[in-house]
């Protein structure tokens, strides 16, 4: 039997997380779950006060983890995440779905959070407490507690690309998705790519990575690029695509990224 | 299985009912409010049948906690004609053909509210965006972005209730 819990601090809550125990943000995908019965899911926490804030904050820019999709396309401080959220469900999905609930969201959703592993993004625990988002998504399943924000870098929007790539147009669940920030107008320096759904969850490309650092962003700068570019991903056969054809057609959506910018 | 009192404003109408713990709105709509002008399509937020405003703000009921709504204003596709008198939206529907087997038709009209509510003189594409979290499952989409832009024009005319 499902029982609801309802608390008004997000400490207060996040003390509450635990087996079988699920918290609540927009609904868009724990609701689902719960229409439709499905197993592992004892209580649901509620949280009356959730940040939702955009605002800057020492080291960048602070996102509440309570913002929607929706939150961030009405904000200019966070105005290059505008293509990764203009792209995540309707308007109605996106009125719901939160940046917190993004992050813990499994394949094939949880773009955003591609996004802020590609941006260095720092999540901030209720309580307090940050952690790099790398570390943050490499343990989420046996996490506890709760996300209160994230803080992302500024970003000018010259600098960071992404695309996701769907089977319906104009939008559909992403089959794969990429982030890149270059860092800088010129040759990248110290540069992210991260991909979602190559793998079981959101995923740093460190080799092609490695391969991008410093190279000039023509055809045949980034060819080394390319050649490294799924090393170290691990994509699945799924009901939208193969492993195979994930890997085959990678590359291509990389090169179009690094070399015209395409979202 | 425990029982929370709700109250809501539904279509100007208030409400109080007691739901179960854990049930989404739509149910609450359908069951308990007796709206049946919302529909319960898929529940897993993929159709947007069950499109509603929930102080003003397009939601999905089937994936709303019924009791986050407590205090709230819910705008179902039953309060949007006044009376005898179709919303221009509606009548646009109904001039244009824009139902076919109508599943969709309250969500596709819920959603095109929310947008001319904000955007009076849309675009084609504007139109597109906003109806592109609910699905026809007629395929009938061209009909309703040309009664949805119909019903924009109407609007701008002076058509009752424009600035509702």
């Amino acid at each position: 039997m499902l029982t609801v819990e309802r608390y008004d601090t997000m400490a207060e809550a996040a003390g509450a997380i635990g087996e079988r125990v699920h918290y609540l943000a927009g609904g868009t995908l724990l609701m689902r779950a719960v229409n439709y019965g499905y197993p592992g899911i004892d209580r649901v926490v509620r949280c009356r006060e959730v940040p939702r804030e955009i605002r800057t904050d020492t080291g960048g820019i602070r996102i509440g983890a309570g913002a929607t999709m929706a939150d961030l396309l009405a904000s200019r401080e966070v105005e290059f995440l505008h293509p990764v959220a203009r792209l995540i469900g309707g308007p109605a999905i996106r009125n719901m779905a939160t940046l917190g609930g993004n992050l813990f969201a499994r394949s094939p959703y949880g773009d955003l959070a591609v996004t802020l592993l590609a941006l260095d993004a720092q999540v901030i625990r209720a309580g307090g407490a940050a952690e790099p988002m790398e570390s943050f998504l490499a343990a989420r399943d046996r996490a506890r507690g709760l996300v209160e924000a994230v803080i992302v870098p500024r970003v000018s929007a010259g600098e960071f690309r992404y695309a996701k790539v769907t089977r319906i147009k104009p939008k559909g669940v992403a089959m794969m998705c990429a982030a890149v920030w270059l860092r800088g107008a010129g040759r990248p320096s110290d540069p992210r790519i991260a991909w979602g759904n190559m793998g079981a969850g959101p995923l740093r490309a460190k080799a092609a990575e490695r391969a991008l650092n410093g190279a000039s962003l023509d055809e045949h700068g980034i060819a080394p690029v390319l050649a490294a570019c799924c090393d170290g991903l691990d994509p699945q056969d799924d009901e939208l695509a193969t492993a195979w054809y994930r890997r085959e057609v990678a590359p291509v959506h990389l090169k179009r990224l690094l070399l015209g910018g395409r979202r | 299985m425990a029982r929370t009192p709700l109250t809501f404003t539904l279509n100007d109408a208030e409400t109080a009912l007691f739901v179960d713990e854990g049930a989404n709105l739509i149910d609450v709509l359908r069951r308990g409010a007796g709206d049946l002008s919302p529909k319960q399509g898929c529940a897993q937020g993929n159709c947007g049948a069950c499109t509603v405003l929930i102080d003003g703000e397009l939601r999905l009921a089937c994936l709303t906690l019924a009791e986050t709504v407590e205090g709230r204003r819910i705008d179902t596709v039953a309060g949007l004609a006044g009376g005898p008198d179709l919303h221009p939206l509606q009548a646009a529907f109904m001039d244009g053909f824009a139902a076919q087997c109508g599943f969709c038709t309250s969500g596709m009209l819920m959603a095109a509210r929310a947008l001319l509510d904000r955007t009076p003189d849309p675009s084609r594409d504007e139109v597109i965006e906003a109806i592109s979290g609910n699905l026809c499952r007629c395929t009938g989409y061209e009909p309703i972005v040309d009664a949805i832009l119909d019903a924009a024009q109407r609007m701008r005319q002076g058509g009752r209730r424009a600035a509702q």
